[in-house]
């Protein structure tokens, strides 16, 4: 499982605001995606995660750096060169109402993909389109019913249709069950994992939600105001937690068991996310963070395997968790070093 | 006697699509000083039911009691509601944007809603209480923000300022309508924490409603668990999570992600209609214990055990064997 499919390469995404102040939303980012594996990518609220998602797929262009997919650069391709790639490489939104035309039939908007790039027409798309509303189950008779006669999971699931209508080879998720209920959310799960193992797919998964992001992932890379703060195999990255920040985002998530919940570390983290138009120097946790030193605040940590970590597990601290480790009592010290 | 006592609650709603039996023989109580935690998914009821208790659902159809303190809020007329919200019942909804005004100082509203209750208190002293309160949300700085408007505000703070005026006027019961859904896990803990505290330091009793039950393990005392308007399994918190016996507490569980990343086991299909609800359980279309009798006839909300209790037909023993 080690050959890269997608390649991002010190990516930067800046918008600019009404003012002279630009948003940093992606801020250098380097990763890769292997093929066939789910890299999962959590953060909280506005650090960039549907940004880089955009990039990944050259639905943005990117500030600088590049994107390559299967050793080709995408990130400086026209909208025509990039077409051919634009099929291997399919995007599931956020929002399963938002992304569906209320005034188009089903049938016809998972068969978009297929208008878009001028592939079987009149019966032979229509069968085609029902073959999909089967394989992610929903009843391929419902072919004429518009948006609103489904369920929100059934909603989510004429997205995914549509997204593997062109057999992609990449599938990036962003948020793919979050407006749903539990007991749809997992429906919607179990439907995405038996897609990867029978069509070959690999995924990248947006969440916020971290017990989500660890089901289905393999690897995850905890993102904050722009950056990867952690990178590792899934188990790694709760099993031996480096950065601060993923361990604050850990120890924050409610666990649906009395007992662990009762029992556990509790660390919160002060203040608010700073602004991404501008993000704190140095490290940009340390305003934040329950360890942070004077040197934090000069230094920006690069991603990089920390202690006894292999180059699978990068961390970007300047003082990482060490095994065991106590966070919950620690006192940030910005005069100390 | 309980502090809330809400007995047979039914509220439903005409639509051009037919009746909507939005909340269906509800009944809970809720102790002084207590965390009440319903839960349930989208469109079981929740909201409706609650906001029907604090007399703010409009063009409904409603029945059944609510005793608050010796007063029925259901028969309650609106002025006295207009009191009791504020002054002894508190409010916190999910959208802090829709419940501040946006046009006024963060300052300016909580005094306005003091001075609302209190008609002796003086501009100045409401305005120190405002800062008081915002320090005691955990707003850094509460003296100089004080004058700052909502959209300066970020959304976790935004959720505390509401707190702030819910707790304003110290009311024996708070109602928070899925208060940190919107909000990051972090600050999500943020606020919980905060809410936590206030209950210990004042004995608030809280009802929360929430589909989170992560957010239930961490909080409740006592559960309702609610679908299709109505309750399912009803204990305190431990006994939901180790002792449950509803397939619908039991399916909710299940559909919870792991750690190990095991396959799932979702609840099948979705929801009824609440506009023609089946015969019988309305969890039966999606039970994998369903019987004959489930279909026929909706069982009661029984006692199995002590302060608990269970709409299933299943018996006591055999369900629990399933359960573990
Ligand atoms: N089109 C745009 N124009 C200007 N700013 C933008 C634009 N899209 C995103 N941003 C900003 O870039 C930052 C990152 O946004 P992004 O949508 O990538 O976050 P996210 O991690 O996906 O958040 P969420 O969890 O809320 O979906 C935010 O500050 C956001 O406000
Ligand atoms: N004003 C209304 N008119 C018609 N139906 C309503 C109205 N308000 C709520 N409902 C319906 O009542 C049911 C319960 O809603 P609600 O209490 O908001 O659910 P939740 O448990 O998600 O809070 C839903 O089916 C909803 O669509
Ligand atoms: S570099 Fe310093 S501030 Fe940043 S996460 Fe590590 S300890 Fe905290
Ligand atoms: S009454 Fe029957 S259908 Fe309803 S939950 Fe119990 S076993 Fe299932
Ligand atoms: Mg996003
Ligand atoms: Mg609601």
């Amino acid at each position: 499982m080690s050959e890269v499919l997608l390649k991002v390469d010190n990516v930067y995404k800046e918008f600019p605001t009404h003012g002279k102040e630009v948003v940093h939303a992606v801020d250098g980012v380097s990763l890769e995606v292997f093929k066939g594996e789910t890299l999962g990518l959590v953060g909280e609220t506005g650090c960039g995660k549907s940004s880089l998602a955009r990039c990944m797929a050259h639905l943005y262009d990117v500030t600088s750096g590049s994107v390559s997919f299967e050793g080709t650069e995408i990130s400086t391709l026209s909208r025509r060169a990039m077409r051919p790639i634009r099929r291997e490489i399919q995007v599931i939104f956020q929002d399963p109402y938002g992304s569906l035309n209320p005034r188009r039939r089903v049938g016809s908007i998972i068969g978009d993909p297929f208008a878009i790039h001028g592939i079987a027409f009149g019966n032979e798309r229509k069968k085609k389109v029902q073959e999909l509303m089967e394989l992610v189950g929903l009843n391929p008779e419902h072919y004429n019913r518009f948006p609103a006669e489904f369920s929100g999971g059934q909603r989510q699931r004429i997205g995914v249709a549509r997204a593997l209508a062109l057999r992609p080879k990449l599938i990036i998720c962003d948020e793919p069950v979050s407006a749903l209920d539990v007991s749809i959310q997992a429906q919607i799960i179990n439907l995405l994992a038996d897609l990867q193992r029978e069509l070959d797919l690999t995924y990248v998964f947006i969440s916020h939600d971290l017990s989500v992001v660890r089901h289905v992932s393999n690897r995850i890379a905890v993102m904050y105001l722009g950056r990867i703060a952690e990178l590792a195999p899934t188990d790694e990255l709760f099993g031996q937690t480096r950065h601060p920040y993923t361990r604050a985002l850990l120890s924050a998530l409610p666990v649906a068991d009395p007992d662990t919940a009762d029992s556990r570390e509790q660390i919160i983290l002060g203040g608010d996310i700073p602004a991404a138009t501008n993000p704190p120097e140095g490290c940009r946790f340390h305003t934040r963070c329950p360890k942070a030193r004077a040197d934090c605040a000069i230094t920006e940590p690069p991603l990089a395997a920390v202690l006894d970590d292999t180059d699978d597990h990068r961390t970007a601290c300047l003082h990482p968790l060490t095994l065991g480790e106590d966070l919950s009592t620690a006192v940030p010290d910005l005069k100390a070093s | 006697m309980a502090l809330l006592e809400v007995r047979d609650l039914r509220v439903s709603f005409d639509t051009p699509d037919g009746t909507v039996r939005a909340v269906r023989g509800l009944s809970f109580d809720v102790e002084a000083g207590q965390t009440l935690a319903v839960v349930g998914e989208s469109g079981s009821g929740k909201s409706v039911s609650t906001q029907t208790v604090t007399g703010l659902t409009r063009g409904a159809t409603v029945s059944g009691t609510a005793y608050f303190d010796g007063t029925d809020l259901i028969t309650a007329d609106q002025s006295t509601l207009r009191h009791l919200r504020g002054a002894r019942i508190g409010m916190i909804f999910q959208d802090p944007l829709s419940s501040l005004h946006p046009h006024y100082r963060i300052g300016w509203q909580i005094v306005e809603m003091i001075r609302a209750h209190d008609h002796v208190i003086s501009k100045q002293a409401a305005r120190k209480r405002a800062a008081e309160l915002l320090t005691l949300v955990g707003i850094p700085r509460a003296e100089e923000r004080i004058d700052d408007y909502p959209h300066q505000f970020s959304g976790g703070m935004r959720q505390r300022v509401m707190i702030a005026m819910a707790m304003a006027l110290d009311p024996a019961l708070l109602i928070a309508d899925e208060p940190t859904t919107a909000l990051d896990v972090t600050v999500q803990a943020q606020v919980l924490n905060v809410m936590r505290r206030l209950q210990q330091q004042f004995g608030t009793a809280i009802v929360l409603i929430t589909h989170d039950l992560g957010v239930v393990a961490e909080m409740a005392d006592e559960v309702v668990v609610m679908y299709a308007g109505t309750v399912m399994e009803r204990a305190p918190r431990r006994d939901i999570f180790y002792r449950n016996h509803h397939p619908y507490t039991q399916g909710l569980l299940a559909s919870l992600p792991t750690r190990s990343g095991e396959r799932l086991t979702p609840i099948p299909g979705s929801p009824p209609s609440l506009i023609s609800l089946p015969k019988g359980c309305p969890f039966a279309s999606r039970c994998p214990h369903v019987f004959d009798k489930c279909r026929t006839e909706a069982p009661p909300l029984a006692d199995i055990g002590p302060r608990h209790q269970s709409a299933c037909w299943l018996p006591v023993q055999a369900n629990e064997a399933i359960a573990s």
